[in-house]
């Protein structure tokens, strides 16, 4: 009976890594809002945890997909300068939040992102479609 | 000038997402392309290559708070590579138009249930959020 279960949890978890990738090669970048509650519930992680431990698993994708993205493009190094610094200072002050914000809070924030970010996808679908 | 500036300051919004392990991106891409007019692909490219910058430096940080788990985050990229290569080839043949409606469901199912479970774990229905262990961490 254990046994079935480890064995079914594997195969979950093997099965979400792999569509985790997908979804951020597929979309050039994505795939770490699904990274978290798989993490969270499939490799049993608490809510902090997971949410830090899925940066890491992003930052090495991201930069790849990044690679392929500036062989095919061009963009204004100071237009890009200027908001990655932004987003670094951006980055360090969200650090603390996930320090300091209880787990319900964070819990609570990336719900409300996660369905903004799905009605988004949809409303773009539909406008693409009609 | 103000425009870096307000470039600088959507970075910065959105970088807090980032860095608590939101997907900053899903701040960045909307502001860049509805409020900066700029397009859909060069957006997503500008959040991978900051996003990237920042996820180093914000990593070591989490690392250093005891946040990351590291055996968990290495098999589970190994994995994630094998895919986003697979996906990234199938980007150039499948339109993204398909996918997209399945993804974007995907996010709402996962954030209805998600809502439910804090939502029962607060009216103690279940004694913890995941029910296996103790949680407000």
């Amino acid at each position: 009976m254990r046994k079935s279960k480890t064995k079914q949890n594997t195969i979950k978890r093997i099965a979400s890594a792999l569509a985790v990738g997908f979804i951020n090669g597929f979309f050039g970048g994505g795939g770490g809002l699904v990274c978290v509650p798989t993490l969270e519930r499939v490799y049993k992680l608490k809510t902090k945890k997971a949410h830090a431990t899925a940066i890491a698993i992003m930052l090495p994708l991201s930069f790849i997909s990044s690679i392929v993205y500036i062989f095919n493009n061009n963009i204004n190094i100071y237009v890009l300068m200027a908001i990655t610094a932004g987003v670094l200072i951006g980055g360090f002050i969200g650090a603390i939040f996930l320090k300091k914000l209880k787990g319900s809070i964070i819990r609570w924030i990336f719900i409300s992102i996660l369905f903004i970010a799905g009605i988004r996808m949809v409303i773009i679908w539909f406008i693409t479609y009609y | 000038m103000i425009h870096y500036i307000l470039l600088s300051i959507a970075g910065i919004f959105s970088g807090v997402l980032g860095g608590m392990g939101m997907g900053g991106g899903t701040l960045l891409i909307p502001l860049l392309t509805l409020f900066f007019g700029f397009n859909q692909r060069l957006a997503q490219g500008i959040n991978l290559i900051s996003f990237s910058v920042m996820a180093i430096f914000v990593l070591i940080i989490h690392i250093k708070n005891k946040l990351v788990d590291v055996k968990v985050a290495i098999g589970f990229f190994l994995l994630a590579l094998v895919t986003t290569i697979l996906g990234a080839v199938l980007a150039n043949i499948i339109k993204a138009h398909y996918l997209r409606i399945l993804y974007g469901s995907l996010l709402i199912i996962i954030a209805i249930f998600e809502a439910v479970m804090e939502i029962k774990r607060v009216f103690g229905k279940t004694k913890t959020w995941t029910n296996v262990h103790m949680d407000n961490n």
